[in-house]
């Protein structure tokens, strides 16, 4: 195959890891060093931080039930792209092979959300 | 050696040597992060033998989703997110039973394929895939469907309980 249309993707990739590089060699040179107590807490996007439990503690059931339904509905989608790019040669029996298969993955959604697997509480 | 030789050679080398440190390292979500990059050296093999459609998809699922799930596990269950010492289980065996797949497994395909010239097929494209799995390949894909939904029933069962 030819590798044309990646260059510019793996230029990209070199010069985003050159510009990391860049940054975190040359920050502890070059930057002042004044610490306080705010600027040495854990950054949680702005947010007050929330303390971590001794031992490391537990998350909620909650985030893998996300993490099940955005796989779940994230293979659905890869097989959409195909199906997409060769609709035309495919015609109606593609089309009803796809309703198909979305309703029986929208059953599996119909129960997530009866049981309620969409309310965060 | 021509330039796809060498990009093969490098992400393979890439791919096991971050495989062996997600089993080597002590920190569980480390091992996690270095699966990232044995999962893309991964794809970025796909992508040299010109399979384009299963190389973004091992990026999407696999980089994107898979590990992203296993973080999740290893918050969810009571893993300590720094180092863990129970984790020293003598390694021979596990070493002894890797590599002798590995190497056996390589000899087996050099020695079935020796220097015959396997002629490269088509490119793996959206447009041929699509072709191959909604003609050719209707019903496995259909059955997914099932796999997908008694994924997520599952999920909902284990993680909400009988109510």
């Amino acid at each position: 195959m030819s590798f044309s249309p990646y260059v510019p993707i793996v230029a990209l990739f070199v010069l985003g890891a050159l510009f990391a590089l860049f940054s975190v060699s040359i920050a502890p040179i070059v930057g002042p060093k004044r610490y306080n107590r705010a600027k040495l807490d854990a950054y949680e996007c702005g947010i007050e931080p929330t303390p971590q439990p001794v031992g490391g503690g537990r998350f909620p059931v909650k985030f893998y039930l996300t993490a099940m339904l955005f796989i779940v509905f994230d293979i659905e989608t890869i097989f959409l792209y195909p199906w997409a790019v060769s609709f035309d040669a495919l015609g109606l029996f593609g089309l009803v092979e796809m309703v198909l298969f979305i309703g029986t993955v929208f059953i599996a959604y119909a129960y997530v959300w009866r049981r309620g697997g969409l309310n965060w509480d | 050696m021509t330039g796809a030789d060498v990009l093969l050679l490098a992400l393979g080398a890439v791919a096991v040597g971050s495989g062996a440190l997600v089993v080597l390292t002590d920190h569980l979500v480390r091992a996690g992060l270095y699966l990232v990059v044995c999962l893309g050296a991964v794809a970025g093999l796909y992508l040299v033998l010109a399979a384009e459609l299963v190389a973004w998809v091992q990026v999407l699922i696999y980089v994107g989703a898979v590990v992203v799930l296993l973080l999740f596990a290893v918050m969810l269950t009571r893993a300590p997110i720094g180092r863990s010492e129970d984790l020293n289980r003598p390694a021979w065996p596990a070493a002894i039973i890797g590599g002798g797949a590995g190497v056996g497994l390589a000899v087996l395909l050099a020695d079935a394929y020796r220097w015959v010239e396997v002629a490269q097929g088509p490119p793996g494209t959206a447009e041929l895939i699509g072709e191959a799995v909604f003609r050719t390949w209707v019903l496995p894909f259909e059955v997914l469907s099932i796999l997908l939904l008694s994924a997520l029933v599952g999920a909902i069962v284990v993680s909400r309980g009988q109510r």
